[in-house]
């Protein structure tokens, strides 16, 4: 045997028998099975199948209208998006500090009183809000819901853009600058790809956000899927209303996450050595 | 449309709101800063599971990450709100029969958010760990430190240190979710500006002091942590 092979460093060997950590592992896992077999078994002692055919139609429901809340304020973010990043590397004063204000307000106060200022808050302007012809959608909790969540998303869109345009190298806009591109071209067919890739994890993380968030419109009276649960809880006073909706919750986060990994894994492919 | 004068409405006494609203921004301050040493040590905790050689340890951690990190904290708050009532009667009443329980809004919040608060905490310190070399450990280890009186004396500083600034932005977030507690019925900022608009009408106007002071919250906190960040830059520089 030569000397350099015993030189080699081996992953150190296992430890055995009963290390502290593992004697702690062990117990946290079996906590977390015991957690989860408690749970089920809960679901099952407690099936009432009057709850779920008076109230699965009802989740459904209210899933679809997370979804749609979710979407349009997603969609609408990101075309917000785009002005306010602009604004926010651009050179003139006045522009980038607007976008900066804007940037601070909606991530440094809570979505639910952005919410509130919206649902509530607007209603002070009953009047005024009539006589130009919007009162009609502000009246809606559903279009209030999605106007503060749309505003939200949009400053935290605007800085995923920014970080991820920033993120691209200088040397990159000269290239294209010295290939003769002008600046629109440069953006669409050289910056944005690469700055997209970056992006892409911010985004699915907003988008998960989002979700999650999405459960406060429940308490303006929207009946999205937390919504539903809340009548449920309200007429039944049963605690599996909760349970259905966060593990609903859980399995679309999950499907979420994995589904941007997927994609992350997939659009770095060339990047991988 | 009620015709009050606002600096009436926004005036210290009985007949002005700013009064409440200053108590509900104490009870906010009070609970993000009841919240934190909890979450933090949690959180600590579960990074260093998450990290550890043992499989078992890794696992349960990352489940409480992704249980935590997975539910919306609206849902997790109501769950532990009317879910923990239910359980504790179910047990006490094998010794008392005609025992009610009820779960105060502000211990219900501040366990809710610490459990959330560390499960984000926690990956931020994760990354952290990631950054220490191993030979810090092995240092640690050479010199005879115990794997404990390794940590905390020789990673623990570093680890604060790196995980700072990601820290901050927990602690932001922190600061804006415990405006969810007021749904369960606790009286900070939000509840009573909800109640000053109840009451007075002036919805847009008690929503946005309400704004103004999470606002003022976080440029506080923005302050103090760059006064932490610098000194910690000057400790780290007369070593």
């Amino acid at each position: 045997m030569s000397v350099t092979a015993t030189l080699v460093e081996r992953p150190p060997p296992r430890a055995r028998g009963w290390p502290r950590s593992r004697v702690i592992g062990y117990a946290m896992v079996g906590f977390w099975i015991l957690f989860g077999l408690g749970i089920v078994s809960y679901l099952i002692f407690a099936w009432n199948a009057d709850f779920f055919a008076k109230y699965a139609p009802a989740y459904l429901k209210g899933l679809q209208t997370t979804l749609l809340l979710v979407c349009i304020s997603m969609v609408l973010g990101a075309i917000l998006s785009v002005p306010v990043a602009y604004g926010r590397m651009s050179s003139n004063r006045l522009l980038s500090g607007l976008a900066y204000c804007y940037v601070y307000f909606f991530r440094g106060t809570p979505l639910l009183v952005q919410t509130y200022l919206v649902y509530y808050g607007l209603g002070s302007f009953r009047t005024e809000l009539q006589t130009v012809g919007l009162w009609d959608f502000f009246k809606d909790a559903f279009n209030c819901g999605v106007f503060a969540f749309a505003l939200n998303t949009a400053a935290y869109q605007a800085e995923i853009l920014r970080g991820a345009i920033e993120s691209v190298p200088r040397g990159q806009w000269e290239g294209a600058a010295s290939l003769g591109l002008h600046k629109l071209q440069t953006l669409r067919k050289i910056i944005l790809p690469q700055a997209l890739i970056v992006a892409l994890r911010p985004y699915g993380n907003e988008l998960i956000l989002m979700v999650k968030a999405s459960a406060i419109v429940a308490i303006i009276t929207v009946y999205d899927l937390m919504g539903q649960a809340k009548l449920a809880f309200a007429n039944s006073f049963d605690i599996q209303a909760y349970i259905w909706v966060a593990l609903v919750y859980l399995v679309m986060v999950e499907i979420l996450r994995h589904g941007v990994e997927w994609i992350e894994r997939r659009i770095t492919i060339h990047l991988k050595r | 449309m009620p015709s009050q004068n606002i600096w009436i409405l926004l005036s210290w006494g009985p007949d002005g709101w700013i009064d409440d609203i200053a108590y509900g921004a104490l009870v906010t301050i009070a609970l993000a800063l009841a919240t934190l040493p909890i979450g933090l040590t949690i959180g600590f905790f579960v990074a260093w599971a998450k990290q550890s050689d043992e499989p078992s340890l890794r696992l349960a951690a990352n489940i409480y990450t992704t249980v935590f990190r997975g539910l919306p904290e609206l849902v997790t708050l109501f769950l532990f709100f009317f879910g923990v009532p239910i359980l504790l009667q179910h047990l006490v009443r094998y010794f008392r029969p005609d025992a009610t329980i009820d779960v105060n809004s502000f211990v219900a919040g501040m366990i809710v958010l610490s459990l959330i608060f560390s499960s984000y905490a926690s990956e931020v310190f994760l990354s952290a760990f990631r950054a220490i070399p191993k030979g810090q450990y092995e240092g640690g280890y050479a010199i005879g430190l115990s794997n404990w009186l390794t940590m905390r004396k020789v990673i623990l500083p570093q680890l604060l240190r790196i995980a700072f600034p990601g820290l901050e932005n927990c602690w932001l977030s922190l600061l804006k979710d415990t405006s969810l507690v007021s749904v369960v019925g606790l009286a900070e900022t939000l509840r009573n500006a909800y109640t000053a608009a109840r009451v007075t009408k002036h919805a847009f106007l008690f929503y946005g002091v309400a704004a103004m002071v999470f606002l003022g919250l976080a440029v506080v906190s923005s302050f103090a942590t760059s006064a932490i960040l610098r000194s910690l830059g000057r400790r780290e520089a007369q070593r």
